[in-house]
């Protein structure tokens, strides 16, 4: 007797693709946090276009209009030099996400396949790379990337590669917890079993089975990321003027803060606006992928 | 003829604890079935795993057909992964959540190169059909499936390899009563037709009565007692034999006989006891038995018992049982009855 | 007399889907009536309404549930609160995970029967005796859930119940998880009880076997409803229902009988 599948439950069979889009509509977080993101880098690619005085996010100064308050020519006011904010906001949007995209890849880049390694593989490669991953972790994340842009020339690349090294080995962490909990499954003993290779092993069942909570942690550290590159650049070991960086904007911005308090905020709000964007967007990722939602498992 | 699978006093031990200890087992050529029967910590599956190289043995020998399997790598180890296969007692997890049916058996045909790709779902909708699936649950996922589809499934992935040898490690204990029958209907279906040898672990002696010529009782990662199934079922050598099956509820017998009911819980594989290690809740344990291990021996034709005192449990010598029959008058005083003040 | 339960007419359901419609189900003092069927028949939610705990599960009752003349639907929830535990106890298919890991037995168990009024040395008292009813030493009182067998913790939970003189005891399958050896254990346990002490036992379970060993009165359920219901050993033997007789049809037979 042949069972045929009209006896499985209601949903119909899964057409490829056709998910996603039932997926946003089910999820409001995922869109506002997805539509916010991507307001975000059109901004940073339609920036020349938007800006109204783009030549102030370069090397342009204008002597006569320091320091005004927010008006209608310049919608967030001038600052120190008579820069247009608004301008050299917008244009930050395409330094800081950037910043933090670069290090988030190189981290996985580096951090995934460890983990990954480490967790399927078990044993002493599993302790060797742990370790490794320890001693990084041992060190507040914030300190260490201080101490090696601190010893790297002050510029957005030593920002980044700074950063980028501080920030693998959580993802190390995090993604050899879940490879050794699916390594430990059924389904991967099956696999082991019928013969399968290892490396087809890690490759189509332990990483797409680990990787889940890897994205929606990578969203959420977007915010991390950006307001660490900040914090670096505030602190002077990051971009350099007139780079239109949201961190140094206020770190120049700080000492006119009484009574000038729009080179402070508006930048401020740009940052706080950002990490809030990828926020959404990462709370919004771990609801769509939650198996009990069952669209995308 | 040579048996398609033996294995000699194999030893699989996990830190302190010996899982199994010294276990020599045969399984014929197909059709045959072997049934392995213990509780938990008897060792059963581990034998299994071990059988399929999935957990590394300790010491011992198994052999399918005449060559030693127990220490080939690479290659050779892929080979003989298309003579012995195994199906998993959790149906619900030992097929990748992420993975269309479809694609999680061709994984297994592809990584054999058992069919080029163009004939791929042909070769899957065969299986799948022989399964007793229609060939449409190729594109579902494993969350649309219920668990016997699923079981049925990871039936066909196994075959697909088309091995000699089957081990099925509680394939229906996870599983409804109706769904439990109809997978063991199938697997009856398939040993007939492929001429099929399988080990059957289980904990139920009605699926071996039913599906297996020759079954083993373990304990404690020991064989206690091996021989034809009915032999074993119906003239017992073995007291744990005869405990198990006395504990085994039935409907046809239910409340007309007494059952020896076992002290204690099952004992610590870590520590196990001296001498016999059923010892300490044996009904006829003397005191031979807490200072020397019994050797499994022949006590009939094809049927043999570790035990002391095989010949008398054979004989017929009573066990203790609990002190109550089954059904009882309710008649006791001096108890404190139910919904009094506390 | 105590320990009576009745129920009748009673529907749960989620949202507009029922999923359990019983017109009938009685358990009389001193009685152990099973409760059969395939997962997915309605049974544990059965017992879940029973407790007053379906609403946590975002289930509505409708029906009646009476405990020895008591209706029990729609009581508040504090007089709920001393019927549970106290005058209708429950064990569950998963003795490890009815314990929090964090406390050691014994403490559950005099938590238990303080919560319930007696006094500190009662409760100590009442506690070591209910081990000793269910043939445990009082000494595993001082263990964590961790360092017992599944038995041994299925047994404490039935202690619980022991410890609190509840009338009526809801067990749903708890042998499903226990070997076979310690399963007719636990059952002979049960039986034990309901001798000495007239506790009545609502049993639940898919083996057909066990409850034909276990159970005076049978009740097979399939998708909510009640099929067939009789006393066991008339139900399990020359079954009315022809969905009774498929469920013992597929139960694997012993080819051999001793």
């Amino acid at each position: 007797m042949i069972e045929s599948p009209s006896i499985t439950p209601p949903q119909a069979a899964v057409p490829r693709g056709a998910t996603l889009r039932s997926g946003l509509q089910a999820n409001p977080l995922l869109a506002v946090g997805g539509a916010l993101v991507l307001l975000i880098v059109l901004v940073a690619i339609f920036a020349p276009l938007l800006a109204p005085w783009a030549g102030d996010a370069g090397t342009a100064t204008h002597p006569f209009d320091v320091l005004h308050a927010p008006s209608a020519s310049h919608l967030f006011g001038t600052d120190q030099v008579g820069r247009d904010i608004l301008s050299r906001v917008l244009f930050g949007a395409r330094v800081s996400p950037l910043i933090a995209a670069v290090v988030l890849v190189i981290a996985c880049a580096v951090g995934v396949p460890l983990g990954v390694v480490a967790g399927f593989a078990g044993g002493w490669v599993d302790e060797a790379i742990m370790r490794v991953t320890d001693v990084f972790l041992a060190f507040p994340p914030l300190l260490l990337a201080l101490a090696l842009a601190a010893v790297l020339p002050a510029s957005l690349t030593s920002v980044t590669i700074a950063i980028a090294a501080t920030w693998w080995p959580w993802y190390t962490r995090l993604i050899r917890g879940q490879a050794a909990s699916v390594a430990g499954r059924p389904y991967v003993e099956a696999c082991r079993a019928l013969g399968i290779s290892r490396l087809r092993i890690i490759f189509r069942h332990i990483l797409p089975n680990s990787v889940t909570p890897l994205l929606v942690q990578v969203s959420l550290d977007v915010g991390g990321v950006i307001l660490t590159a900040s914090a670096l650049s505030f602190l002077g070991l990051g971009a350099q003027d007139p780079v239109p960086d949201w961190g140094l904007m206020i770190a120049e911005g700080q000492s006119y803060f009484t009574p000038d308090w729009w080179l402070v905020t508006f930048p401020g709000l740009a940052i706080l606006l950002t990490a809030f964007a990828f926020n959404l967007l990462g709370d919004g990722l771990r609801d769509l992928l939650d198996p009990k939602r069952s669209f995308l498992r | 003829m040579p048996p398609l699978l033996q294995i000699c006093d194999l030893t699989v031990r996990f830190g302190p604890v010996q899982a199994v200890d010294g276990v020599s087992l045969k399984v014929a050529a197909g059709p045959f079935g072997l049934g392995l029967v213990g509780e938990s910590g008897s060792g059963k599956s581990t034998i299994g795993r071990a059988i399929l190289r999935l957990v590394p043995s300790s010491s011992g020998r198994i052999m399918f057909d005449g060559r030693e399997v127990s220490s080939l790598r690479g290659a050779a180890l892929k080979a003989y992964r298309r003579d012995a296969q195994i199906v998993f007692q959790d149906p619900d997890n030992s097929l990748d959540p992420r993975m269309r049916i479809g694609t999680t058996i061709a994984e297994a045909l592809h990584a054999h190169r058992i069919v080029p790709r163009q004939g791929t779902s042909e070769r899957v909708g065969e299986l799948l059909a022989e399964t007793g699936l229609d060939a449409a649950f190729a594109e579902r996922y494993p969350h649309q499936l219920s668990g016997g589809q699923r079981q049925r499934v990871a039936i066909a992935r196994a075959l697909s390899l088309q091995p000699r040898l089957l081990v099925l490690d509680e394939p229906t204990s996870a599983l409804d009563v109706r769904t439990q029958a109809r997978i063991l209907k199938l697997i009856a279906r398939l040993r007939s037709e492929r001429n099929l040898s399988y080990l059957l672990i289980t904990h139920n002696f009605g699926v071996v009565s039913e599906l297996c010529e020759k079954t083993a009782v373990l304990y404690l990662g020991r064989v206690a007692e091996v021989g034809p199934t009915d032999v074993l079922l119906g003239a017992p050598a073995h007291p744990y034999t005869v405990a198990l099956r006395s504990a085994v509820p039935e409907v046809e017998v239910a409340g007309r006989r007494s059952r020896i009911v076992l002290p204690g819980d099952p004992p610590d594989a870590a520590n196990p006891p001296s001498g016999c290690v059923f010892h300490p809740r044996c009904p006829l344990a003397i005191a031979r038995c807490h200072t020397e291990p019994p050797v499994l021996r022949s006590v009939g034709p094809g049927h043999q018992a570790a035990c002391h005192r095989a010949e008398d449990v054979l004989a017929g010598v009573p066990m203790p049982t609990h002190r109550r029959p089954a059904r009882a008058s309710r008649a006791r005083t001096g108890q404190p009855r139910a919904g009094q003040a506390l | 007399m105590t320990g009576r339960l009745a129920i009748s007419d009673l529907e749960i359901s989620f949202g507009s889907r029922r999923v359990v419609a019983i017109t009938d189900l009685l358990l009389d003092h001193g009685e152990i009536v099973g409760l059969a069927g395939e997962s997915g028949s309605g049974k544990s939610m059965t017992t879940l309404a029973v407790l007053g705990l379906a609403h946590t599960v975002g289930a509505t009752v409708s029906g009646s549930i009476k405990l020895d003349g008591q209706e029990l639907t729609g009581l508040a929830p504090e007089a709920l609160r001393e019927i549970r535990g106290r005058r209708i106890a429950a064990i569950f298919q998963s003795p490890s995970t009815a314990f929090s890991p964090v406390y050691r037995v014994g403490s559950v168990l005099t938590k238990a029967v303080r919560l319930h009024g007696a006094t500190k040395s009662e409760a100590a008292d009442r506690a070591a005796e209910a081990m000793r009813q269910v043939l445990l030493s009082p000494d595993l009182m001082r263990r964590y859930p961790s360092q017992l067998s599944g038995g041994q913790l299925q047994r404490v939970a039935i202690a619980v119940a022991v410890a609190l003189r509840a009338e009526i005891l809801l067990a749903d399958e708890p042998t499903s998880a226990l070997d076979v050896t310690v399963q007719a254990e636990v059952l002979d346990l049960l039986r034990e009880l309901r001798d000495s002490s007239g506790m009545s036992i609502l049993f639940i379970s898919h083996d057909l076997a066990v409850v034909a060993e276990l159970c005076d009165r049978v009740a097979v359920m399939r998708q909510g409803l009640i099929v067939e219901q009789g006393p066991a050993s008339q139900v399990l033997s020359a079954p009315a229902d022809p969905y009774t007789a498929e469920l013992l049809e597929s139960v694997p037979k012993l080819a051999s009988t001793q």
